[in-house]
This record gives C-alpha cells, sequence and structure tokens, in this order.
C-alpha cells in the first residue's frame, strides 16, 4: 500500500490506489449527484468511516467524501515537498550554564504541517531555541532524543536506559539535567531513577506536558522553561518533577521524584506532592526553594548510579469481593514482592489472611500502602492490621503505592534475602517516606 | 465605481448545551467566581514559519485574564479537558439550514483548528467544521451562491484591556455558531442588507437560533475596483450592514483620490523608505502641550518623521469622522502602544505652539508640501509607531490596503489589525470526525420547516395577520415563541406581535437589555394577560422590569409595580357602589346604562381590571337589580 493510505479501506482506498494518489496530492472527486470537490488527499487517522476520503479544501477546511461506484475520482497533480531548514543554535548561548535536555517521548516542542495536518516533534537544539526562545537567556541547552516512547508503553527497561543516559552526562561540566517525559507515567519513571540516581551532583528535572505542543496554549514551553532553570539554580542534588502548580501560566512546581503523583486525567496542574512539601516552585522566571529536606547538589559528588530493576513485583489494589486467589497465582507465576494498595489505615479482607501467610512461607515480601492516596498507613489500631502484621505484611509508611512498587522493583534486584529486603523497604533512600506528616499535605 | 461585498453569517444556536461540552448556555455580569492567567505561543508551522501578527502579539508580553463562572464553563472551555464529541443538535440545525439553502451536505464532519492567539479562544484556536457546500439563495431575481455552511464554537467574551492583562469571559466560548458565507457578488449597500436579512429569516424558520445583542454578527468583505479588500469583523445589527457597505466604498474612493494627488505631487516610495526618524525632544522641554510633557517627563522621548509631499492630505476625511490621519494614528497605536501622535495638518493645536512647530520644521527642512507626524512615548513605542506609521505612508501610494477593520456604531470602521494570511488550520485530532448517515440526513430533511415565504403566507391565513405585521414578525427573533404563545393562550395574535416587536424594539431603543426575556417568561406574561390578571396596557411596563430585574416572575412584577389586579369580590363592592351613585340613571335606562357606567369605572380602574370581566360584573348587577327586560 502507498504510504501514507493505510487509514484508507473500500472504495475509496481502491479509487485511491487507481489514480496513483498520494498523501499532499491534488484530487478531484465528482460526486454521482453532480457536486464536485477538489482538494488535498490528507491521511485518515484511526478514527471515523475509512471509506471516506479525506480532502482539504482551499477554504482550509477537511471533510470526508463516501465513495460509491459511479463517483469519479482524478489526480490533477502531485503533492509538493515541503522543505524545513532547521535553525541554528544562537551563539549568544555559549557562555551560560549547560543542561542537557533528554527526549524520551512526549512532545515538548512540535510542528504543524498545516496541509496534511501532522505534527512532527521538533527536536533539534536550534529548533528547540526557536520555539522557546526563552531557553536562550537561561541555560545552553543541548537535545538528545533517547527515543520516542508513549508514556504508557515505557517499561522498567527503558527506566534503565534514561538512568545510564543522564550517568554519561554528569562528567560533562554541567549544571543539571532536564529529561523530557509524558506523563501518564512521568510519576513512576521519577520514583525510578530516584532510587537508580543517588547522591547526584546536580538536579535531574523531568518535565513533560498536559496540553500537546501542537497548540498555542500548550504548557509544554512554560513547563519546560521552569524545568531549566530548576536545573540551572535548585540547589538540591536530587530528581524532581516540573509541572504547572494551577490553572496559570505563573508558577512551576517543584515536585520530589518518590512523591509526586499523576492526580488528574487532563488538568495542567494534575502533579501534586503527596505527604510533602514541594522541593521548590519557579515563578517570574526565578527558583525559590520550599521543601528546607533536601540533599544538596554538589559538583564534586561522585554519583551511586544503580539502575536494576527486577520486575517480578506487582502492585495489587483491594477491594470489596477481592479474589485472595489473585494473590496465590501471582505468587505461583514467580512474583517475588506484593505491594498491597489496601483501604484505610492499610486493611485487606481477612480472607486474604491465608494467602498472605504463604506468601511469608515462600520468602516473599508483602509490603503496605494505602489507596486514600493521603496519610500513613498504621496497622496498630485494629484487629486486622494486627492480624495482617502477623501473617507478613510489612506497612510501608506514607509511602505512596507507586512509589513503592517502583522501589521494591529495585530492593528485590539489590538482594534475595528477605530480611534484607524487609529492611530496605523500610530505609529512607530517597525521600519516599517520612515520619512526621503536617497539616498542610491534605487533599 | 464596481463594488463586490461577501457575506459572512455568524448565528448562534439555540441548542441545550454548548458545542463541544455538556455546560448548558448562560451569561453573566456578576463577578465572576475565579479567575486565571495565560500567555498564548504563536505555533510554527512545518516551514518552520510564524504567523507574523501572531508574533508580534506574544513578544509585547501580552498575558490574558480569563473569568469564569462554574454554571456557564467547566474545564473544557477552560482548555483543562479535551472538547466531548461534537453536538449532534448543532450539527441537525446546520444540515436544516443547509437544506433550505439548497447545499450539499459532506459525508463525513471534520472538526478544524483555526489558529486565533488574539486570547478570545482559550485553545489558541477555534473549532470549526465544514458541514455544507455549494448552495444558493434567491434574492430579488439574483441567484447569490453559498459557498459554505460551518458550524464553529463561539469565541470568549472580550471584557476589558488593562495594559498587558486582556480581559475574557469564559461564558459564551464554545456556544455553537453556525457560519454561512456568501459568494462575493453582491454589488450594493442595499443589496447587502436583503440578502443578509433573506438569511437571515431562513435561520429563524429553523425555531432554533438564539436570541439577543451579539447572538447574530455578520463579517462583511469589501471590495472595489481598484482598491482593496477589506474585511469588517463583528457587524451586530442587520440595518448596519448598508452603512458599513457605503461608508466603504467613500473611504476606498477617497484613499484612491489621495493615492493620485500623492502620485500628481510625484511622491515615489523611495520619498518614504529612506525618511530617517528623528529626535525632537528638546524643541518640547518646555512645552505647555501637557500629552508630551508627562511622556517626557516620565523618560519619553519625542520623535518624528517627514511624510514627504503629504502635507494638508493628513486632513482630509475618508469617511465621516475619519480623517486620513486618523488611519496613521491607529496603526501607531496597534504596532506601537502610543496613545496618539500628532501630525502638521493640525497644529500648532492641542497645546503645541507656532513657534514650536516653525522649529521642527525648520529641524528638518520640511516644505510646506510635506507633513510632519510626532510621537511623544517610550523610545523603543514611539520608533515602532513611526516605523508602522512610514509603513501606512507606503501603501497610501498604492492606495487600500488590504486590512481587517472593526465597525462603529454608525457604521464607519477602524483598523484593528493586518488581514490574517492563509487561515492556519489543522484538524482537531482530539475529536473523532462524525458521519452524517443517510438515517441523521433523512430525519433532518423529512423535518423541514416551512420555507419563509410558505410560512409568511401562514401567518396571514392562520393567525389573520396583515402581511405588514407578518414580515415584522419573521424579521424579528420572536417568530417561534409567537407560535409557543399562540399555541397556549387566547389573546389576539395582532397584540402579540405588536408586543414582540415594537413594544419590544421600544424598549430596547430606551436601553434596556429585551434579550434577557427567555420564552416562558414571555408566555407567562401574555397567559397573565389572557386570564384576566393584567391589563393589555400594563404589559411595556411589565416587560420593562422583568427586564431590569433579572430571574423575576411575572407575579413579582405586578407585585413590585403595584399593578395587582382586583379580584372580583372587589370588583363586586366597587360596582355595587357605583349603581348606588347611579342608581337614577340605571333605574332609568336599565342595561342601555352600561355603556356609560363602564366608561365611568374604567376611568378610575384602568390598569386594574380585566375590561371583560368589568363588564360582566355591571351587566349582571344591573340585571339583578332593576331585571333584565326593560328597555
Ligand atoms: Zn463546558
Amino acid at each position: 500500500m502507498p504510504h501514507g493510505l493505510e487509514g484508507y479501506r473500500g472504495l475509496a482506498l481502491k479509487a485511491l490506489i487507481n489514480i496513483g494518489a498520494g498523501i499532499g496530492d491534488t484530487i478531484r472527486i465528482k460526486k454521482s449527484s453532480g457536486t464536485i470537490y477538489e482538494g488535498i488527499l490528507v491521511p485518515r487517522f484511526e478514527y471515523g468511516d475509512p471509506e471516506c476520503i479525506v480532502l482539504k479544501l482551499k477554504n482550509g477546511y477537511n471533510i470526508g467524501l463516501k465513495i460509491n461506484d459511479a463517483d469519479v475520482v482524478e489526480k490533477l497533480g502531485e503533492g509538493s515537498k515541503l522543505t524545513y531548514k532547521a535553525q541554528p543554535t544562537p551563539k549568544t548561548v555559549l557562555n551560560l550554564p549547560k543542561v542537557p535536555i533528554i527526549g524520551t517521548g512526549g512532545t515538548i516542542a512540535s510542528r504543524v504541517d498545516y496541509r496534511t495536518g501532522a505534527v512532527t516533534p521538533i527536536f533539534t537544539t536550534g529548533d528547540l531555541y526557536s520555539m522557546v526562545p526563552e531557553l536562550g537567556e537561561i541555560a545552553n541547552v543541548e537535545t538528545k532524543v533517547l527515543f520516542n516512547v508513549f508514556s504508557e508503553d515505557m517499561t522498567p527497561k527503558h527506566w534503565i536506559k534514561i538512568a545510564e543516559e543522564i550517568a554519561s552526562q554528569f562528567g560533562n561540566n554541567i549544571q543539571g539535567v532536564v529529561v523530557a517525559h509524558g506523563t501518564d507515567t512521568m510519576g513512576y519513571t521519577a520514583a525510578a531513577l530516584s532510587f537508580a540516581l543517588q547522591a547526584l551532583p546536580v538536579p535531574v528535572v523531568l518535565v513533560g506536558s498536559q496540553r500537546s505542543s501542537d497548540r498555542p496554549s500548550s504548557d509544554a514551553a512554560f513547563n519546560l522553561i521552569g524545568a531549566v532553570i530548576a536545573a540551572v539554580h535548585a540547589p538540591f542534588g536530587e530528581v524532581a518533577v516540573a509541572m504547572h502548580k494551577n490553572l496559570s501560566d505563573d508558577e512551576v512546581l517543584i515536585h520530589r521524584g518518590t512523591r509526586v503523583r499523576k492526580c488528574h486525567t487532563s488538568r495542567r496542574d494534575a502533579f501534586k506532592s503527596i505527604n510533602a512539601d514541594p522541593l521548590g516552585i519557579v515563578k517570574n522566571r526565578v527558583y525559590r526553594q520550599i521543601s528546607s529536606f533536601f540533599k544538596p547538589r554538589n559538583s564534586s559528588n561522585s554519583p551511586k548510579i544503580n539502575p536494576v530493576f527486577e520486575e517480578k513485583a506487582v502492585l495489587v489494589k483491594y477491594y470489596p469481593g477481592f479474589n485472595p486467589e489473585i494473590i496465590e497465582k501471582l505468587l505461583d507465576m514467580g512474583y517475588r514482592g506484593v505491594i498491597l494498595e489496601g483501604t484505610g489505615l492499610g486493611h485487606v479482607g481477612s480472607v486474604c489472611i491465608k494467602a498472605i501467610e504463604r506468601a511469608r512461607d515462600m520468602g516473599v515480601f508483602i509490603g503496605m500502602t494505602s489507596q486514600c492516596i493521603w496519610g500513613r498507613v498504621n496497622m496498630d489500631v485494629y484487629y486486622t492490621g494486627r492480624d495482617l502484621q502477623r501473617a507478613g505484611v510489612t506497612p510501608l509508611e506514607d509511602m505512596l503505592a507507586e512509589t513503592a512498587v517502583v522501589k521494591l522493583m529495585w530492593v528485590l534486584a539489590q538482594t534475595d534475602n528477605i530480611e534484607e529486603i524487609k529492611k530496605l523497604m523500610l530505609t529512607n533512600i530517597a525521600g519516599e517516606f517520612s515520619h512526621r506528616l503536617s497539616y498542610r499535605w491534605s487533599a | 465605481m464596481k463594488v463586490k461585498v461577501g457575506l459572512e453569517l455568524h448565528q448562534q444556536l439555540a441548542t441545550t448545551y454548548k458545542l463541544f461540552c455538556g455546560c448548558q448556555i448562560s451569561l453573566s455580569s456578576a463577578e465572576p467566581e475565579y479567575k486565571f492567567i495565560r500567555r498564548l505561543r504563536p505555533t510554527q508551522s512545518e516551514l518552520g514559519e510564524v504567523d507574523p501578527a501572531a508574533l508580534f502579539e506574544f513578544k509585547k508580553g501580552r498575558y490574558i485574564v480569563y473569568e469564569v463562572d462554574d454554571s456557564s464553563s467547566c474545564l473544557v472551555e477552560m482548555d483543562e479537558e479535551p472538547p466531548h464529541p461534537i453536538n449532534g443538535e448543532a450539527v441537525e440545525v446546520a444540515l436544516t439550514v443547509a437544506l433550505l439553502l439548497n447545499a450539499s451536505p459532506v459525508d463525513e464532519v471534520h472538526v478544524m483548528r483555526k489558529i486565533v492567539i488574539d486570547g478570545s479562544n482559550t485553545a489558541g484556536f477555534q473549532r470549526t467544521a465544514l458541514i455544507a457546500t455549494g448552495g444558493y439563495i434567491d434574492v430579488e431575481n439574483k441567484r447569490i451562491p453559498i459557498q459554505s455552511i460551518c458550524v464553529e464554537e463561539d469565541a470568549a467574551r472580550l471584557i476589558k484591556q488593562e495594559g498587558e492583562a486582556i480581559y475574557y469571559r469564559l461564558d459564551r466560548l464554545g456556544i455553537p455558531l453556525i457560519e454561512i458565507a456568501t459568494a462575493p457578488i453582491i454589488e450594493s449597500p442595499r443589496e447587502a442588507l436583503t440578502v443578509a436579512s433573506s438569511i437571515g429569516r431562513i435561520l429563524r424558520t429553523t425555531g432554533r437560533v438564539r436570541r439577543g445583542l451579539g447572538s447574530i454578527r455578520q463579517d462583511v468583505n469589501i471590495s472595489t475596483e481598484g482598491g482593496g479588500l477589506i474585511e469588517v469583523k463583528g457587524v451586530q445589527r442587520l440595518d448596519l450592514i448598508e452603512k458599513v457597505v457605503e461608508y466603504e466604498i467613500m473611504r476606498q474612493k477617497n484613499l484612491l483620490a489621495i493615492r493620485d494627488e500623492l502620485d500628481a505631487r510625484g511622491c515615489k516610495p523611495t520619498d518614504i523608505i529612506n525618511e530617517p526618524i528623528i529626535d525632537f525632544t528638546e524643541i518640547f522641554r518646555n512645552t505647555s502641550s501637557h500629552i508630551i510633557r508627562n511622556a517626557v517627563k516620565s523618560g519619553g522621548k519625542v520623535l518624528g518623521v517627514v511624510l514627504k509631499k503629504f502635507g494638508g492630505l493628513l486632513a482630509r476625511e475618508l469617511e465621516p469622522g475619519l480623517r486620513f490621519g486618523g488611519e496613521f494614528a491607529t496603526r501607531a497605536s496597534f504596532w506601537g502602544g502610543v496613545g496618539g501622535i500628532f501630525h502638521t495638518d493640525e497644529l500648532p493645536g492641542y497645546g503645541i505652539t507656532a513657534e514650536e512647530v516653525a522649529k521642527v520644521k525648520s529641524l528638518t527642512g520640511a516644505s510646506e508640501l510635506d507633513a510632519i507626524i510626532l510621537v511623544a512615548d517610550e523610545y523603543s513605542k514611539a520608533e515602532a509607531a513611526l516605523k508602522a506609521i512610514l509603513e501606512r505612508a507606503l501603501e497610501a501610494l498604492k492606495g487600500v490596503p488590504d486590512e481587517t477593520r472593526g465597525p462603529n456604531p454608525d457604521g464607519t470602521t477602524r483598523y484593528m489589525r493586518p488581514r490574517p494570511g492563509a487561515a492556519r488550520m489543522y484538524p482537531e485530532t482530539d475529536i473523532p470526525p462524525l458521519r452524517i448517515t443517510e438515517d441523521i440526513f433523512l430525519k433532518v430533511k423529512h423535518n423541514l420547516p416551512e420555507h419563509p415565504s410558505i410560512m409568511l403566507k401562514n401567518l396571514v391565513d392562520v393567525y389573520g395577520l396583515n402581511r405588514k405585521l407578518a414580515e415584522q414578525l419573521m424579521d424579528s427573533e420572536y417568530l417561534n415563541v409567537f407560535k409557543l404563545i399562540m399555541s397556549e393562550v387566547k389573546v389576539p395574535a395582532k397584540f402579540v406581535v405588536a408586543t414582540l416587536t415594537e413594544t419590544l424594539k421600544n424598549l430596547e431603543r430606551e436601553g434596556v437589555d429585551v434579550s434577557i426575556l427567555t420564552d416562558s417568561t414571555l408566555i407567562d406574561v401574555f397567559k397573565y394577560v389572557d386570564k384576566g390578571f393584567m391589563v393589555k396596557e400594563n404589559v411595556p411596563e411589565v416587560l420593562k422590569w422583568l427586564c431590569l430585574n433579572v430571574n423575576m416572575s411575572v407575579k413579582d412584577a405586578l407585585e413590585a409595580l403595584n399593578i395587582q389586579l382586583l379580584t372580583r369580590e372587589e370588583l363586586e363592592k366597587i360596582v355595587d357602589d357605583a349603581l348606588v351613585v347611579k342608581s337614577d340613571l340605571v333605574n332609568r335606562m336599565g342595561l342601555k346604562a352600561l355603556d356609560s357606567i363602564m366608561g365611568f369605572l374604567m376611568g378610575k380602574l384602568r390598569g386594574r381590571v380585566d375590561p371583560q370581566l368589568l363588564m360582566e360584573i355591571i351587566r349582571r348587577r344591573i340585571v339583578e337589580k332593576v331585571g333584565g327586560g326593560r328597555s
């Protein structure tokens, strides 16, 4: 099939193949009713009726036309190739602090082909400066596309590659690292990097956008500027996430990688620090530290790079009617650790106790977090909690369930010893839990 | 002078929900419940191009404050949630209009994003979809092609501009609009009006359009032979179209005359391009002009430029209230953000003395045939303003520059912005295309409203209206509610029409916003009349009160205005008293005294009684008193 016609089917596809049409060509369709349409052939996306040919008319509109046997489809002309000239990097930035920007997916900047509607991600350094000229006053950035993966397709293998790429940058006299990431699983990646990369010489700041960069209202550029400022000026040497504080384009919050969670499907301010203060905030291009508890950046730090993850760890959400055989099956599948997202203070129904005892006897780690999201688990208050602890469940303080499962993957890759695993899970490695909850951090 | 006019009509649709979300439609003037701030960033095209006007706005550091009311806007309008699928009800109305205008619907509707970064759309683009093409309407024996019929979302409401901040209210954003574009073959101001009102009638026959100021807006494209292409955006009153076209032809004629004059004076582009921007600040150190003194005091400069051979032309009138100099002033304020300009055709004046003018002239060596334009402001602003002025002067050599202009209330226009380049449109990939299936098409086709001419005839035949009243009703926004009223009450049709057209129009003239009257309120008013709880004479006063007191009922109005009707018991008592006073007459004339007593009582009770009820009581009481038989 000619390139670009993948979305077409049936008579529409047949007609297009017959006349040798490709995307961007000028097409004329004479309907049996007598109406004549002329326009540029554009690609069909996943949606809609694949037997309709989509034309972009001269007035700019796309329309879909259902093709019948009696309709006449003609090709009037070949589409011209658009030639885009990449922009040079401005010279003025050479004396500014160096900040590599690593692309992993999601588009922090993009161009729109107004003829076909195709959106091309921008990721050359010069193009990024031309799209977000403010960067030229902040840092000497250099872009590198590591891969282009949808957020939901990220796996621990990708975390490892990102960690290795960041680690390889540390020697280059950089002031900070920015990682562009799709938002859906950015919190998980941030947690993973927090365990994989410790004793950091500079901040590592993940950034994404909730509105794609092909629209003028995108939050991408504003978040990116905030991320680069944090990378240059923040006093911490930790992994963080930079996203809108609220709905306005005026403040970017910098969240600790182990404490941040995406809490809204679509809002710009979807990312929240849970059970913790954000690390800092960027406003009017100035970074201000909020949390007084952080690991300071230090260029003489020799970072501990340890990007290993055991994928046989699982996160299980409990609900009324939950079938404990699910846990049994997971044990049969060879899972070495289970994070339960329990109710309230950290409970699952007593029907689960047998399965949990079996896990304990097999040397499988079972940790408890809460589906309440905010607050600490406490398994000493009620009978069930005490029974669960006796059966072998480890309460995981005020740790996010998502962070807990990522941490467990990392811990399981460090040791096979169940006592060592428990100890590590309860050791505060990257600010993933605390022993004090402030009133400020409520939902 | 040959002229070509094309119309683009935008009409809000009266659907239950907005076009891309589940919000109902209500406009608010109360304090907004919350606000947020955005900056829109120009997007780059595949070729790396950015729209220059868009980039210019962005660089000015402009930001937008959006005002939100929870009842009329949700996360979709705030650009915090992707749009929902297109509102099928709106598409059906558009299909109805398409068929009434003999147009061919597309088979699949694709929603597009049209880049608009003035802030009026939170997304930075307006969502719009083409529904049908290739229609026509016959107006006075001429066929006017309808090029396109689209459905699009209305923009946010501009509230105010303060410094770098532009305030928009989100309540209007997302209201479905139908956009109808005619071919540019209209040849006179009068014809433009006739075409617009014919299309308006067709829209109203659907019964699915919103009413009130701003619910219909026309863009008028006007080009003249040898002149330019001007788009006048957002004409809100139908009757203004004729004037807009007339004045625009006048303006273009005058601009062409100025071009010819400049030509005759031998003015060349090089005379303009090579003119330097000169600093006159020293001359105005001790000026008595307040504007200049304040500008200089706060660190500004007085900059100027010579327009060679433009002397005397800047004072020429282009259209009523607009001199040629005014065109330079609007450009200067758009591109330089300056408050205004001074030019030698109007100097000395505004506190600038003849001596200062002479010094300016001698410093530049300008002659009587030249004009000098001065701007007092921050250096960079004044400089940008003067560059825009030189640009405009160059265009004057060619005649009429293509522009987007805005209408003034009298039909004259003012510069708004340069005409946008090719519309930047790309697919809205967040919304699935909508297939116009055979089922949808047939449903619309079988439910088409009557053609306006048949509807007019029916109004005459069914309701006994005369032709003039029927036409008035057709051209008003109340045809639909008229039919609703007539189906529910027994009040003379003529009275209902006169109320819906003349009475409401009079209130509008008084400056009352009648658009807040809902259908159900209007129906209630006539129900009160029908049931005898209100007399016709009080209807205008009650309507006015209801316009000024939002969300109140007819009952509230009657109480507040103290025009509650007397009850039957009260009336009986009053009648009995009157019959005592007039007992001679009644005894003498029996029922023949009815008219006289009626007249006597109506004089006292007008506005507080239902005349029919009063008549009935008097009749009964007389009969009871003296017997009906006597005559
Ligand atoms: Zn809404």
